[in-house]
């Protein structure tokens, strides 16, 4: 995701004067370093100054650029959290906030990197719209619709490091729409989003006869969610296994159960997310997810046993 | 400069003092005495600069990062005919536009501030984008102000954007410290005495700098005039009074947010229309 990310960025950038890439002493390598050498003064690198990251990138847009602020998730939405709060969704400025590495993915550099709830956080500033992209064609899809005015305002956009596979989805991207991944008019689905939805999905292969009785929705846009297509799938299906990489405070999840309790709907619902702790463990990535307790095995296991009896 | 040309400034900040001081008389609170350290330097920045340039689109652009100097900027704005009256007939009401602090959609404002350290850092990013709209377009390169506090000089986000400006060479940016030497919970020079001197450490970090009365209009001007000649990002460390221009005011804390009583404000009016008349 992040070579995809750095190749469209500059790909787009060579028609579009707004693209400005902001850093904080991270970079993305690759196509990033052209960028940087084609574009020098659309290149901007703050050094480790996250909040000024996120203030000049607010400078640029308030004269009309299109900033794209770089840097590892914890450091992109935790440390200027209230500069993205007040300088970008308050002022409804079309900045990007790329959080590399969201999630677990930094796993042997502890919780200091563990972007374990980036998505509650930026879910909670109002006028953020909260992306996260499954597959590296999902970026540039995204990028795209960034550029051409169709996702408007401030996002974070989730991303993650490498290796993630290509999928054919049913549907194209449309912000603020879940998308289809594996459709077979089952009365179960399973919601993820991001990398998890990726690996997930690998699995899922794996397993033929599961992937072929259950129904596979991913939300690229996790916020602000359209109210219409929530209500289609909740009433649509019996059972609904939420999966996201994500504390299970102000998840994905929890929204999903808050709406089908405020509407009366008989759907189960069955979550898996990050505990709401700090773990001081380092590992590989799925490692450390299931030491937080995140165990895609146990989850097609889970699976299987539900087809079983169903 | 004429002696009266900076009578001519005297009047109009009489006159936004006592427009401040009207509107501290429909509202509870109001940040009337930051507004006062800082009515010269905002004054002089839109009359002598940002306002001396018939080209509307290439005009120099003002950040009043201590967004609790806000009051200073309106009435400026409104004295310039850029604000409609009304607007601070009807300052913190619900019917009204106007609140304590800078939102971006009021006429004339730039930016939201009001959490300290935020302003000098996009006054950064704007300058930045100006710069590189001027190599486009061959056009002069617009001065960006920055307004901010001493109290604001003790955010770790300012010195961030101090030392971008100074390592990305930012030389269009224009930083103002409005140096009344107070903050809420006393002076800043006992809060922080290793605070100063300020115009050292910006030196030391890249820029240009000069110490001046920041209510002496031909300070204020001169010193902008003459940094304007300079390669570097410069900075206007401005002394200040904090209140200035009501004796009762004046570096008392208390009045950093609190309006005055209806015989307090006949005393100040009384004592700004003495002035006046001193003056002339």
């Amino acid at each position: 995701m992040r070579n995809r990310f750095s190749e469209t960025l500059f790909e787009l950038a060579k028609r579009d004067e707004r693209i400005y890439v902001v850093v904080a002493d991270i970079s993305p390598a690759g196509p990033m370093s052209e960028f940087r050498d084609k574009y020098p003064d659309r290149f901007i690198n703050v050094g480790v100054a996250e909040q000024s990251m996120i203030g000049v990138s607010a400078g640029l847009a308030l004269q009309g650029a299109l900033p794209f602020t770089y840097t590892i998730a914890t450091f992109s939405l935790y440390r200027p959290f209230e500069f993205i709060r007040d300088d970008l969704a308050y002022q409804q400025l079309p900045v990007t906030v790329v959080g590399i590495g969201g999630g677990l993915i930094y796993s042997t550099l502890g919780a200091t990197h563990y972007a374990q709830e980036d998505i509650s956080v930026a879910s909670a500033i109002p006028g953020l719209n909260v992306l996260a992209p499954t597959t590296p064609d999902e970026v540039t899809e995204i990028l795209h619709s960034i550029v051409n005015g169709h996702i408007k305002g401030p996002s974070y956009l989730r991303l993650g490091k490498t290796g993630e596979s290509n999928f054919r989805y049913h549907d194209e991207f449309v912000f603020k729409k879940p998308r289809v991944l594996i459709k077979s008019n089952s009365s179960i689905c399973l919601i993820s989003y991001g990398v998890i939805a990726n690996k997930l999905f690998v699995k899922l292969r794996e397993h033929d006869k599961l992937a072929n009785h259950v129904d596979f929705i991913t939300f690229p846009t996790v916020k602000p969610l359209d109210s219409e297509s929530i209500e289609e799938i909740l009433r649509r299906y019996q059972l609904v296994i939420v999966i996201e990489e994500n504390s299970v405070v102000g998840s994905l999840g929890e929204h999903l159960k808050a709406r089908a309790y405020e509407n009366k709907l008989k759907v189960s619902i069955e979550h898996y997310s990050l505990k709401d702790e700090f773990i001081h463990c380092y590992g590989s990535h799925e490692e450390i997810m299931r030491k937080h307790g995140l165990d895609l095995d146990i989850i097609i296991h889970r699976l299987s046993e539900i087809l079983k009896t169903s | 400069m004429s002696s009266a040309f900076e009578s001519r400034q005297g009047e109009r900040c009489k006159g936004y003092r006592k427009r401040v001081l009207e509107v501290s008389q429909k509202v509870s609170a109001l940040h009337a005495a930051p507004a006062f350290s800082c009515l010269e330097i905002v004054d002089c920045i839109y009359y002598d600069f940002i306002m001396n340039n018939e080209d509307i689109s290439n005009r120099d652009l003002f950040i009043m990062s201590k967004g609790h100097g806000y009051l200073a900027q309106l009435v400026v704005l409104e004295a310039l005919g850029l604000l409609p009256k009304h607007h601070l007939d009807e300052y913190c009401t619900a019917e009204g536009l106007l609140g304590a602090h800078p939102d971006l959609g009021i006429p004339g404002i730039k930016a939201a501030t009001g959490s300290l350290g935020h302003g000098l850092g996009m006054a950064v990013g704007v300058a930045l984008a100006l710069i590189n709209r001027s190599k486009l377009m061959k056009s002069p390169t617009p001065k960006v102000f920055c307004l901010l506090s001493d109290g604001e000089l003790q955010e770790g986000s300012t010195w961030e954007a101090i030392l971008i400006a100074g390592s990305l060479n930012v030389k269009n940016l224009f930083v103002v410290i409005d140096n009344n030497d107070f903050q809420s919970l006393g002076r800043t020079s006992d809060t922080h005495p290793n605070l100063y001197p300020i115009a050292e450490k910006f030196e030391s970090f890249g820029f240009e700098a000069r110490s001046i009365d920041g209510h002496k209009h031909s300070h204020i001007k001169e010193a902008i005039t003459d940094l304007s000649l300079t390669e570097r990002p410069k900075v206007i460390v401005a002394k200040t009074i904090k209140g200035k221009g009501v004796p009762f005011m004046e570096s008392t804390p208390i009045w950093h947010y609190r309006s005055p009583s209806p015989e307090e404000y006949l005393d100040a009016i009384a004592h700004i229309d003495g002035e006046v008349m001193h003056e002339k």
